[in-house]
């Protein structure tokens, strides 16, 4: 679960993280309020989406004055903001964060993310933080430190100060910089995340470390044990489609065009998708259905198909394993058919545990169905039919 | 014969009173495999399934010489059936189980370290020598025992590719599912090495994703040690809808290598063939092994 960033100060914050004075606005009223409460001479108004590289894009502006926040606020509310780490229609802004403005003598880039590769929790940390950092790196112009941490435990404190050393901090600031990586190592595991990251954590010109802005993720698998956390989701994810589908045991990715796909598994939901792109047909979704998923759930991730006016055909590519056979998926479509009344050519292929039974299930629910022999097969023939429209 | 598994695999069930453990208990042993008995805190000493029901691991491993296990304990217990296992030296475990939190697979990991288990998945279906044993959950019927040894990231990819092998007329040495998860024990990497190494297994398929750098570190062992056996690959996600990220720290810290190109790169560098599409693996590894020979 990715968090906004007045989610994450508020988390983190509370940890002993050390933020600017801020608070979230959810209108220019709001936001002009809060820069007259906060009373500094400058003033930070910011998108709350969740891609980064939000500045060069328009989604931060920095102001002086409550007055001209209220303004900053106005021009960003409802609009989409397209940065390199959204989709390509951008996030829309439906709140505001409105701070401090902070003096920054440098900037530096500092991160907790686990390491898939050998799977452990690892800090990592820059000397150039900021804005560009990617492009940066792929220039091979970015230079950054790694220190391993435990998960039980303290962080050994000499390593993560000679890593700070590595990084360029001298001074006292080397003991802040230690304290802050203990506080995040010990947020990250008690509220299970999967990353938090600071850019830019920033030295002030008083040689002081303040967290300007903030990313974090949490472990969905791990929200059971915070169930005080689970309302962070509603208020993070306004995508409708994302939620229903996350109830329903679904991974789904609404995309424009007009097959919509449906695979269990997502190995097999991916070489769907590329083979309905090698054949130069429009997939007008990502589904990967979970093992675990019943026939109901599987009923809602159909319908969020036929709900999409879009959709010419429907490819229904599965081969039923020993966790999922493919009578549970022709149930759900069985279903999801006889609510929408919506009449569609279905291209399916059926394979593996249960195929046959499948088959009569689908008879059964009076469904018109083209049978297709293999993938590739189907594959073709879904793309033929969203082309002509034809059976 | 097969990699992980032979004839004396004898199988220690933890959570086998549940439904799936029942369930794959079941069809375990219709398959043919060695279950010794199962794991259940507080029901030691009663049976399920006419099998010996045990409180801990380290009793079932003493009392019944079970040599390999299969997780089916719930997400929150999981990494405590697994660290269980590890610490009674259980030489084989595969975790079926799915959505396990990322940091008890941390701590897995950490229990890994210096330990005598070999941990597959979680989120497995297992691993199937096929005739020999099946340690897992996958759908049986489209594997014949045969020489090619699969190794993959997806469940339903392997029941697909499994099928293809057979109908171009090759058979299975053993296939391993590797788990879904970003954390997991033995990589895709490691079970080539064993694959490589069995002389029963004379051709190899890897079927991978997006995502990770299991691929390339395929692809490093194979330039690293070379082979004259066949190494057919699939990797699927080219077209995957871009993924909407937060922040920088992954692509800076792990490199911007998750694309399907750069693993279709790296592979087929270090040699492998690439199937060209997901329903053309069998033809693309049937082809490979009769030029091998």
């Amino acid at each position: 679960m990715r968090l906004h960033e007045f989610q994450a100060k508020r988390l983190l914050g509370e940890c002993g993280l050390p933020i600017p004075r801020g608070a979230v606005a959810l209108t220019p009223d709001e936001a002009e309020a809060v820069a007259r409460d906060l009373g500094a001479s400058r003033i930070a108004v910011k998108a709350q989406i969740q891609a980064g590289e939000r500045l060069g894009a328009g989604g931060v502006k920095i102001v002086s004055g409550p007055a001209m926040a209220r303004n900053a606020a106005q021009e960003m509310f409802g609009r989409r903001i397209v940065t390199a780490q959204t989709e390509e229609d951008g996030e829309t802004v439906r709140r505001v964060y409105v701070e401090e403005g902070i003096s920054i003598a440098r900037s530096l880039h500092l991160a907790l993310l686990v390491d898939w590769s050998v799977g452990g929790l690892v800090a990592v940390a820059s000397p150039d933080g900021g804005e560009g950092i990617e492009e940066r790196a792929r220039r091979g112009d970015f230079r950054q430190e790694r220190v391993a941490l435990p998960v039980a435990g303290a962080a050994d404190r000499a390593e993560v100060a000679a890593f700070f050393g590595r990084v360029g901090l001298e001074g006292p600031v080397v003991e802040a910089a230690c304290d802050i990586v203990e506080g995040l190592r010990k947020a990250f595991v008690e509220l299970d995340a999967t990353l938090i990251e600071i850019n830019p954590l920033a030295v002030t010109s008083a040689s002081e470390l303040v967290a300007l802005d903030v990313k974090m993720t949490l472990d969905d698998n791990a929200l059971f044990r915070h169930p005080e956390l689970a309302s962070l989701r509603d208020e993070a994810e306004a995508d409708r489609i994302k939620l229903s589908a996350h109830r329903d045991q679904l991974n789904f990715v609404q995309l424009d065009g007009d097959i919509g796909l449906v695979s269990n598994g997502a190995g097999l939901g991916l070489a769907t998708l590329d083979m309905v792109k090698a054949a130069g047909g429009k997939p007008a979704n990502f589904m990967d259905i979970r093992t675990t998923a019943r026939s109901l759930d599987i009923a809602h991730g159909f319908a969020l198909l036929l709900d999409n006016p879009k959709i010419r055909t429907l490819l229904i590519n599965v081969h039923g394993g020993g966790m999922q056979s493919c009578d549970t998926i022709a149930e759900g479509l069985g279903v999801a058919l006889r609510r929408s009344g919506r009449k569609l050519p279905i291209v399916i292929r059926l394979a593996g545990q249960n195929a046959e039974f499948a088959r009569n299930r689908l008879k059964n629910f009076g469904c018109a169905v083209i049978e297709a022999p293999d993938m590739g097969a189907a594959a073709e023939r879904a793309v033929q039919v969203a082309a002509t429209g034809r059976a | 014969m097969a990699i992980l598994l032979d004839r004396d695999t004898r199988v220690a069930v933890q959570g086998m009173t549940g439904w799936a453990g029942t369930h794959h208990t079941t069809q375990m042993m219709e398959y043919g495999t060695n279950v010794v008995g199962g794991v259940r805190p507080g029901k030691g000493g009663r049976s399920h399934l006419n099998l010996p029901v045990f409180d801990n691991v380290a009793a079932i491993r003493a009392e019944t010489g079970a040599n390999a296990s299969i997780v089916f304990v719930p997400p929150a217990t999981a990494a405590a059936a697994m660290i269980e296992a590890i610490e009674a030296e259980m030489p084989l475990v595969v975790t079926v189980t799915e959505r396990v939190p990322t940091l008890d697979m941390v701590r897995v990991k950490d229990a890994l370290k210096g330990s005598k288990t070999r941990l597959v998945g979680a989120n497995s279906q297992g691993v199937l020598a096929p005739g020999v044993c099946k340690l897992g959950v996958m759908a049986t019927g489209s594997e014949r025992a045969g020489s090619i040894g699969i190794v993959s990231r997806s469940a339903s990819l392997t029941s697909e590719v499994v099928a293809q092998v057979t109908a171009a007329g090759l058979g299975q040495s053993t296939t391993v599912g590797v788990g879904g998860d970003a954390i997991h024990g033995m990589s895709m990497r490691d079970c080539v090495e064993l694959f490589l190494a069995d002389p029963d297994t004379k051709g190899v398929v890897l079927i991978g994703e997006i995502g990770g750098s299991q691929e390339q570190e395929v692809a490093e062992l194979l330039q690293e040690v070379g082979t004259t056996k066949p190494v057919v690959a699939l990797v699927v996600g080219t077209h995957a809808p871009r993924e909407r990220r937060m922040g920088h720290a992954g692509a800076l810290t792990f490199g911007f290598k998750g694309d399907a190109a750069s693993k279709i790169a790296a592979l087929e560098k270090a040699g492998v063939r690439v199937a060209p599409s997901a329903h053309l693996v069998g033809r693309t590894i049937a082809e490979a092994m009769a030029r091998a020979n």
